[in-house]
């Protein structure tokens, strides 16, 4: 099995779901890139090279650069998706929904609700989250917490290179209109991810530490984070579950719960802001039905409510970090009653 | 004994190992040791297990502390003759530290990697290693050729040993065709056909293990002899809910209770094991492979029997190799097996004997390579 990196992963997903299916089309904004422009057919291949590749072998009747108009493009995903086509639409920026969320929440995520079950939308939109790249603050941020309110929205948000080719494939073979959040730190990181297509449910977390002391519940790159601390703590005797979400709607509150009862001591990791984010919901889950469990307070590690600052310094003094998440490990872990 | 000076080292179990801890040593310094016998336990990110000293004479030498986390190769213990001064060897332990840091540094040496050969129109999955007379290893339902990560490394020291990975399974091809063990045999004879393998020895395990057997009743010319692990097709029974748990098993925990029952030990099952087999399962056409070969093969939660009088008949040497507490094909079909039959019953073994009591079952397959 070779090693491939998260941009490598995402890629082998398009491409092999598009050998597969020829109702899978990509489009958006430089997805292929110098279209009606001298010079390189497939210049960009998405801004961060991820779809590179992709038109020349399946042409540009599947791969469609669109013009910079999120609502007229997403709008079209939507309504592809509806009349028997599979899009995957790149939101390069999650940042940019605000011109296109009708399009998202109130059209398609509504279509098998209001037509009774008889239309299904099968529809990905693929899109860049999270903080670290200097991209400032319109660039930067999670929002993920917004679209999981959101019924009828399936929001999957991998944490690893497997996680992604996986998770993508079963995005893109779902019947229901999925958002795809990859966080633009994660596109060089590397691990072993099969040739073969396979998918990963939806819905089920994955433990990826497990220790009879803390449960760190994470998601996406905040699971790298929690990793290394679990491993950091257990040389000191401190042994953690980390508790990759995967997906925030559907939630696999099943699997939270039981963590929680075996550790009794939680912590929950989210880049989010901490007003109304996945922690502040994943701690009401567990508070309202585990709460006979809990030898301490449940922590949250987020970053403060204010935009993501573009002064480097600044910027990851915001994100949480390993240190801020060991601290609140050894917190609960230490808290007597 | 060619050098006075011999080594003991990290063993390479597994393609992924590229490291491990030495758990705990469990022989002396300065006491005497035999080859084969257990001297450390070594703990990987897959599996623990005791390691056996490839070479015999003293142990002058724990060079690896306990707990330490080192890589394949690293030096780990010396043995010698007490004849050898003390000198001599910690000159020997600064050299061999001195250029294994060289060669560590020089390149990733990644040892052997699986190879493809097309049988039948289907992508088969190989692992070759060593020189010798070749060796077939066979793995069972659901499993790979990683199941045989600490028998491969051992045996080629003196075979040719491949490893396949049959249809629906591991790396290869997973469309099954008709599912079945004439399917299974073909591959067999293809695979030996594409890698020009006139004759071979066959060490197949559970379904690998009919597969074996069959494939000797229909081609004796081209099977030098048969090593047969809680093989399949002795008798009727198989244990269905190891089989339907194992296919219907899509989460961590019920992966975990159904990998349990293969093993006397459930400790044996690590974390690695059960993810591994959960990401083989996820792959394209794996659960509709598995569905259709249980289908034919366990049809009626029953598997075929082969009839005493055909295994009479098998003019190669034959041994039978089965745990006594196996839950998922029972030992006792080992007393249907003619007189000729070597047949070993291993203690506090389930149904995996070539993991759960590796160095015994290397053995008496060196054995009968070597008969």
């Amino acid at each position: 099995m070779a090693k491939k990196s998260f941009r490598q992963a995402i890629n082998e997903a398009l491409r092999q779901e598009m050998e597969r299916d020829p109702t899978v089309i990509l489009m958006g904004e430089d997805v292929a890139g110098g279209m009606g422009a001298p010079g390189d057919d497939d210049a960009w291949g998405g801004p961060l090279g991820v779809t590179k590749g992709l038109m020349p072998q399946f042409g540009r009747d599947r791969v469609l650069d669109t013009p910079i108009s999120e609502s007229a493009f997403v709008g079209a995903a939507a309504g592809a998706a509806a009349t028997g086509l599979r899009p995957v639409a790149e939101l390069m920026f999650i940042d940019f929904f605000g011109v296109c969320l009708d399009q998202i929440y109130n059209q398609a995520g509504k279509f098998r609700y209001m037509f009774g079950g008889k239309a299904v939308t099968p529809m990905v939109v693929r899109t860049m989250y999270g903080a670290g790249f200097r991209a400032a603050s319109q660039h930067s941020q999670c929002l993920y917490p917004v679209l999981t309110h959101m019924p009828g929205l399936k929001v999957v948000i991998p944490s690893s290179p497997y996680e992604a080719k996986g998770l993508l494939t079963q995005s893109i073979r779902d019947d229901d209109p999925v958002v795809f959040f990859e966080h633009k730190m994660m596109y060089d990181d590397e691990e072993e991810v099969p040739d073969e297509p396979y998918t990963i449910p939806f819905g089920e977390a994955n433990l990826t530490r497990e220790g009879d002391d803390v449960t760190i519940v994470a998601i996406g790159r905040m699971v790298q984070l929690s990793n290394q601390v679990a491993d950091k703590l257990d040389k000191e005797g401190i042994t953690c579950t980390v508790c990759d979400l995967r997906t925030t709607s559907p939630m696999d509150t099943d699997t939270i719960l039981e963590c929680a009862e075996e550790t009794g001591r939680v912590v929950i990791v989210d880049e989010a802001n901490p007003r109304c984010n996945v922690a502040t919901d994943v701690s009401a889950i567990i508070t309202e039905n585990a709460f006979g469990a809990l030898k301490a307070p449940i922590k949250i590690v987020s970053p403060p409510h204010t935009p993501v600052p573009f002064a480097p310094e600044l910027e990851d003094l915001y994100i949480p970090s390993p240190d801020k998440i060991e601290a609140a490990v050894r917190s609960v872990a230490g808290y007597a009653q | 004994m060619t050098d006075p000076i011999q080594t003991i080292t990290m063993p390479k179990w597994g393609l992924a190992m590229e490291e491990g801890m030495v758990a705990v040593w469990l022989a002396e310094e300065g006491s005497a040791i035999e080859a084969g016998q257990e001297v450390m336990e070594i703990e990987t990110s897959k599996i623990t297990n005791v390691y056996e000293s490839p070479v015999g004479g003293t142990l002058r030498r724990r060079v690896a502390d306990e707990g330490a986390t080192l890589p394949v190769g690293a030096l780990l213990g010396v043995v010698a003759d007490t004849a050898v001064a003390d000198d001599e060897i910690d000159a020997f332990i600064e050299r061999f530290n001195a250029e294994f840091a060289v060669a560590a540094a020089e390149a990733g040496e990644t040892g052997p990697e699986p190879e493809a050969v097309e049988v039948g129109g289907r992508k088969i999955v190989y692992l070759r290693m060593g020189e010798g007379p070749p060796l077939v290893l066979i793995h069972g339902f659901g499993g790979d050729l990683n199941n045989w990560l600490f028998n491969q490394p051992a045996l080629a020291e003196s075979a040719m040993i491949y490893a396949l990975d049959l249809p629906g399974h591991g790396a290869s091809a997973k469309d099954v065709g008709s599912a079945d063990m004439a399917m299974l045999s073909e591959t067999l004879h293809g695979f030996l056909d594409a890698l020009e393998i006139e004759r071979a020895h066959l060490a197949g395990h559970s379904m690998g293990g009919a597969l074996s057997l069959v494939y000797a009743l229909g081609n004796p010319g081209r099977v030098a002899g048969l090593t047969l692990i809680a093989p399949g097709g002795l008798g009727p029974e198989v244990n269905m809910a190891y089989i339907d748990g194992f296919i219907e098993a899509g989460k961590r925990k019920a992966m975990k209770a159904a990998l349990e029952m293969l093993v006397a030990d459930p400790a044996l099952i690590s974390r690695d094991m059960v993810n591994d087999v959960l990401k083989y399962k996820r792959l394209d056409g794996v659960e509709a492979a598995l569905k259709a070969l249980a289908g034919n093969l366990f049809a009626g939660g029953q598997q075929e029997s082969i009839a005493g009088a055909a295994l009479s008949s098998l003019s190669m040497p034959v041994q039978v190799i089965w745990g006594r507490e196996d839950q998922v094909v029972p030992a006792a079909h080992a007393e249907n097996v003619p007189a000729g039959f070597n047949v070993h019953l291993l203690d506090k073994v389930g149904h995996m004997p070539h993991m759960e009591a590796a160095a015994e079952v290397n053995r008496l397959i060196l054995d009968q390579l070597g008969a």
